[in-house]
């Protein structure tokens, strides 16, 4: 690792400041990303302001119709709540599905978000279930946060400070997991909001997460595995590596999409 | 910069010019605690787990300063061998342990599981291990020495 | 049988120190004063190097010195060497090209070592390492294994222009041809054996010492076989002579074939210790592991089976393309011949077998030995030929394995091999029992119900192992003996103290040889040490690999406490007052046979060093006794393994649903940690099976250099094992011991495989079996079945 200013900021516009004195300061949201990337000297920003002692950034609560987490907040909490549970049971399933025990305990939901990796689950989540992200600055909708491979609506000097959930009728997720790195080779999240339906896909896109509108069109016909039978994902859209090819990664988003529209149903 | 984190039970202050200097080597090379071990650097294998503040993590990935004030246990401040933890037990009974190396990481990530899960299913034991990563292939001991530990027998 | 005796599922004593965090690893060893060492290393596949300027690299802070190629010939330090000549099929010994520590005008696969840099800190060192100046000229490269020998491809080493090692065979080609022009049926199979990277958790690490006062080198490393280390660094790369040179291998976290081999780094490090005057250390990271420790496999393979009208085969053929990588590792060239070839009959009666090798260079890392070694790969060939040619005749494959097995010993195969002992019937029986193969078909139509395919592999395996008789191997091209040597110390008061050559890294030899001496001698297993991985303490060894330690390194300590008995025999006469040849010695007692007269173990070890019963002149004091022993054959383990698997034709991922091990290692010592040798076995030969291949792009830069894109086997990819064993005594050594470490790296790929397309309905399954693999076959059998 090359050297760096660490900062431990005690309020978000302590963040902030920071921030701004170190032109290519980084945020600390856990680490599971950054601190690999450092070490292998992928990256080297200048300094690093860590968020872990803003005590309010962390917390889950139901306020309303919505349901609340802080950008702080890590997997295991989310995993393990009981209001989250209770508002969005597949939310805590999809959290308790990131990564292992040890990433779980440290990795948190802000984190995840701002990073944008293009195999991560939270961004299908946040797309499917319409959250609303706030940051110190305003509140930006799922649909206009993720911009690409790691690439998000977030200004410097903005932070993720909470996300805003609104319960879906019916949701579900299912991964597909990659063998070797245990992030999403393809993660279908479905959510059923009245006739809203929406479809988000992470870890196939080669632009990162997406939502699939032809699936969202049939289902909204029908809630149904059965809408989907012979619908075929652009295998054009999909990203090629050595875990997967185009056509299989589209193949394995609609084998996907039905399962979890049936676990959705209780099926 | 000082810092001071509670090891085992015990307070301990040192000194690192590096504050993104990991936790791994802190324990390793400044407190003389070799237990945790070095496998991969990256938070991918497990092999340097230790338990944080009661929850398992990677201290290949946490920096001294933000693990500045935490109570870290060691497989060291876990038990001895007059004393073991019942997951340390369950291990030499079941023959859990071939070259040592990952085993700091399954004993620490099991007992953690148990901490908090006294009595998980097979399938959870499988779950909450699928981060360690063990190239002699004792899964299935280990499985059989968790089960064992939360006082149930692995079918 | 006592407690703690031979066949007792003894708990391990090792574990005392590893489950309590107390192991003592080489990283975790520091030494006062001690610099870091950090290796830079070729960004590219093939290269020139045009020009290397470490000038201003070696002012930046905290540098002791950086070191190239050109200090490496200055100081006329050999370079690394291959020990086991292999000749070509017209008689031409094999092309190895130089393979300095550091390279000397050209790097040939990603992760060649260019310059070491000596510092305070690794943080300093690599700085330095990023100031440092080169210029490549850019070759282009040769990554593929089936196409490294194209005419028109780049040349790796001058001295081989077509890049090919050697051309060898074994076997009688005219013999065979003729069989497969007489043949009924002829099963023809195109295989690879996917590149692997061995991965064992704790990384390589060495820390290089020197005393000027005594002239003293001392080497720590992460060694299999410190002995053979130390001799290599003696005898070919000039280091020091062996009595100047002490090398350590403390507690090492697994090896599977990777840390037999005497590397760059380790070198470097005990060359440089003297250069800078300090010690010097080095651990490895996992992408350093990935880039340069020796890979395993990589083998391309067309095989065919001729079979007669009554479905027996009548032989064997097999052109296989070995890639060795960039250069030749430590024992690399006999992977692929001597340890591949020689296992082509498998378990079966085959009267021609004829196997021809090509091994070549690519510009990727050396590939050596890894669990199995060789075997594995001869395995996968014979097994999957064989449960090819038993569907294509419509036959059950058991029963088709059954009616071909070698059914009489010795059995004496068309390459090398005598076969000595076996009952290959028995552990198919057995297999298939605890398999509930009969009722296979109902519980594949309850996964059909399910939408779901299941199918059932086979796997009959044979190895050769406790490499050894050294004349044997020495035959066959091997520069060492590969017996093993023994120690045994009884203290005064009865304890005993093994000094062995053999390595334990996960093996538990520290409670299986204690066991044997406990057996033996009749002394508490408690009052047992076995010592072993200090050059300084055991006089020589060749260390553990092969599944050797068992049939070599415990039949050395068995002579040894032979003749330990046989001189307590002759200090119990003195004690008890009778002529020698009375004296009888069982379960720790020494009697004067048709009396009651008796004096413990421990008594009469007291009275050896007391010496006052007996003279100087009629007996020497003492009781210590040393032995080398050498087998007079190879061991053949053998067995069956069942994979039973569930497809989700969906997804094509794949489930093993039940295994089963049936397998004859001869008389076991410990059956649990033989068992946990079998699992972990099993483990690695699935993660091969499904989910692990090293991948290079095109341009040689290696894709799969993390866990993040090398898929290791975890807890939740492996199924729980049904482990049985039959048992056949191995009758060329004194404990009738077989050798357990690999048999299930060897078995387990073709079983795999055998399940899968057995599942699926289509023979073409290439490893690893990824589910976009499988779901492929899946495709293809399906738009088989429409078609017809």
């Amino acid at each position: 690792m090359y050297a760096f200013e660490y900062v431990r900021a005690n309020s978000v516009r302590g963040a902030v400041s920071a921030l701004a004195k170190h032109e290519d300061g980084k945020i600390l949201a856990g680490g599971h990303t950054l601190l690999p990337t450092m070490k292998q000297r992928l990256a080297s920003p200048s300094a690093l302001v860590d968020l872990g002692a803003i005590k309010d950034l962390a917390g889950i609560e139901q306020r309303g119709r919505s349901l609340i987490i802080g950008a702080m907040t890590t997997h295991a909490a989310v995993a393990a709540s009981d209001v989250v549970k209770a508002s969005i049971p597949s939310l805590a399933e999809m959290a308790h599905m990131i990564g292992d025990p040890a990433v779980r305990n440290r990795g948190t939901i802000g984190g995840s978000i701002a990073n944008n990796d293009p195999a991560a689950d939270y961004p299908a989540a946040c797309l499917a279930l319409n959250a609303t992200i706030v940051t110190n600055q305003r509140k930006i909708p799922a649909s206009d946060f993720f911009k690409g491979l790691y690439e998000t609506a977030l200004e410097p000097g903005e932070i993720i400070v909470r996300v805003a959930f609104k319960p879906p009728s019916r949701a579900a997720y299912m991964k597909f997991r990659n063998p070797a790195s245990r992030f999403a080779l393809v993660g279908v999240f479905v959510a059923k909001k009245g006739s809203d339906i929406r479809v988000a896909v992470t870890g196939a896109g080669n632009q990162g997460v997406f939502r699939w509108r032809a699936a969202e069109e049939a289902l909204a016909k029908r809630f149904n595995p059965k809408s989907l039978d012979g619908l075929k994902a652009d295998a054009g859209m999909m990203n090629a590596d050595i875990h997967a090819s185009p056509d299989y990664r589209a193949h394995l988003v609609a084998v996907m999409t039905q399962r979890a529209v049936a676990k959705a149903l209780g099926k | 910069m000082p810092y001071t984190l509670t090891v085992n039970g015990s307070e301990r202050s040192l000194e690192s010019r590096d504050p993104d200097q990991p936790l791994l080597y802190v324990l390793r090379n400044a407190l003389g605690f070799t237990g945790p071990k070095f496998g991969c650097g990256l938070g991918q294998c497990g092999a340097c787990t230790v338990i944080a503040d009661g929850s398992p993590i990677r201290s290949c990935q946490l920096p001294i300063s933000a693990a500045q004030g935490m109570k870290i246990t060691t497989i060291e401040g876990l038990g001895t061998i007059e004393k073991p933890h019942p997951v340390q037990a369950a291990f030499i009974e079941e023959a859990a342990a071939q070259c040592g190396y990952c085993t700091n990481g399954m004993v620490m990530t099991s007992a953690a599981l148990l901490a908090q899960n006294p009595k998980p299913s097979v399938e959870e034991v499988k779950q909450a291990l699928a981060g360690n990563l063990c190239r002699c292939g004792t899964h299935d001991r280990v499985l059989r020495a968790v089960m064992r530990a939360s006082g149930r027998q692995k079918t | 049988m006592t407690s703690t005796g031979i066949g007792a599922a003894v708990r391990r004593k090792e574990d005392h120190r590893f489950i309590t965090g107390k192991g003592r690893y080489t990283d975790d060893i520091n030494r006062p004063g001690q610099a870091h060492a950090y290796f830079l290393r070729s960004p590219h596949a093939h290269a020139k190097i045009k020009s290397l300027d470490v000038q201003g690299a070696k002012t930046k802070p905290g540098v002791l010195a950086i070191l190239t190629g050109d200090d490496i010939a200055t100081d006329k330090v050999g370079g690394l060497i291959c020990g086991w000549m292999i000749h070509s099929k017209d008689g031409s010994p094999m092309k190895a090209g130089p393979h300095p520590a550091l390279a000397q005008g050209k790097v040939r696969y990603v992760g060649d070592h260019v310059a070491v840099v000596i510092a305070e800190t690794v943080g300093e060192a690599k700085d330095a390492a990023e100031a440092i100046k080169i210029e490549y000229e850019v070759l282009p490269a040769e990554v593929e294994t089936a196409s490294a020998q194209r005419q028109g491809a780049a040349v790796i080493h001058d001295v081989a222009p077509d890049n090919t090692v050697y051309r060898w065979h074994l076997g009688d080609k005219a013999k065979t041809d003729a069989a497969f022009a007489a043949a009924k049926h002829v099963t023809k199979i195109d295989l690879t054996n996917n590149r692997l990277a061995p991965n064992p958790m704790e990384p390589r690490a060495a820390i290089g010492e020197y005393d000027s006062g005594d002239g003293v080198f001392t080497l720590y490393t992460t060694s299999q076989n410190p002995h053979v280390a130390r001799l290599v660094l003696s005898a070919f790369i000039g280091i020091a002579p062996e009595h100047k040179l002490r090398v350590v291998a403390p507690d090492v976290g697994g090896g599977f074939g990777s840390k037999i081999f005497i590397y760059a780094e380790e070198t470097v490090c005990v060359w440089a210790a003297k250069k800078v005057g300090r010690p010097v250390k080095w651990t490895s990271d996992r992408t350093e592991a990935f880039l340069s420790d020796a890979h395993g496999r990589d083998h391309v393979t067309h095989a065919e089976l001729a079979t007669d009208e009554n479905g027996k085969i009548t032989a064997l053929r097999a052109r296989t393309i070995a890639n060795l990588g960039g250069y030749l590792s430590t024992f690399s060239s006999s992977v692929p011949t001597y340890l591949y070839a020689p296992l082509l009959s498998g378990q079966y009666d085959i009267a021609n077998i004829y196997c021809e090798v090509d091994g070549v260079y690519t510009n990727t890392t050396p590939v050596d030995a890894y669990r199995g070694a060789g075997r594995p790969e001869a395995t996968f060939v014979v097994e999957r030929l064989v449960e090819a040619a038993a569907r294509e005749l419509g036959q059950d494959p058991a029963k088709f394995r059954r009616k071909n097995y070698i059914k009489s010993f010795p059995h004496q195969t068309p390459v090398i091999m005598t076969y000595d002992a076996g009952d290959y019937a028995a552990s198919l029986a057995k297999a298939m029992e605890i398999a509930d193969y009969a009722n296979i078909g109902k519980r594949k139509r309850e996964s059909a119900k399910n939408g779901k395919l299941r199918g059932i592999g086979i796997s009959s395996y044979i190895e050769a192992c406790g490499i050894a008789p050294s004349q044997a191997v020495g035959s066959l091209g091997a520069g060492v003996g590969l017996w093993e040597s023994a120690e045994v110390r009884v203290n005064p008061v009865g304890t005993v103290e093994v000094l062995t050559g053999s390595h334990s890294h996960g093996q538990g030899h520290e409670t299986t040889f204690a066991q044997l001496v406990s057996e033996r001698l009749g002394v508490p297993f408690e009052n047992v040490a076995i010592i072993h991985g200090d050059t300084d303490k055991v006089q020589f060894g060749m260390g553990t690999y092969g599944s050797r330690s068992g049939a070599v390194g415990m039949s050395a300590i068995y002579k040894a406490l032979d003749k330990v008995i046989e001189k307590g025999k002759k200090v119990a006469a003195y004690v008890l007052e009778a002529s020698a040849g009375d004296i009888e010695f069982k379960d720790g007692k020494f009697t004067v046979k048709g009396t009651d007269k008796a004096a413990d173990f421990g008594a009469i070890a007291l009275q050896a060093y007391i010496a006052h019963k007996f003279s100087g002149q009629e007996l020497e004091p003492g009781l210590k006794e040393g032995a080398f022993y050498d087998p007079t054959n190879f061991t053949f383990p053998a067995g069956v393994h069942i994979c039973e698997v569930e497809v989700d034709p969906g997804t094509g991922s794949t489930r093993i649903e039940r295994w089963t091990a049936v397998d004859d290692f001869g008389v076991v010592i410990n059956p649990m940690i033989v068992e946990g040798q079998v699992h972990g076995g099993i483990a690695q030969g699935v993660g091969q099976a499904l989910l692990e291949g090293v991948r290079y792009n095109a341009d040689g830069q290696l894709v799969t250099a993390s866990y993040m894109d090398y898929a290791m086997p975890r807890a939740d990819d492996l199924p729980s094992f049904h482990v049985g064993m039959t048992v056949t005594p191995c009758p060329s050594n004194p404990l009738g011991v077989k050798g357990c470490g690999e048999a299930g790296a060897i078995a387990a790929p073709a079983a795999v495989i055998n399940a899968i397309t057995d599942a699926v309905g289509h023979e073409h399954v290439a490893m690893p079996a990824t589910a976009e693999t499988v779901w492929k076959a899946c495709q293809r059998a399906s738009q088989k079945l429409a078609a017809e």
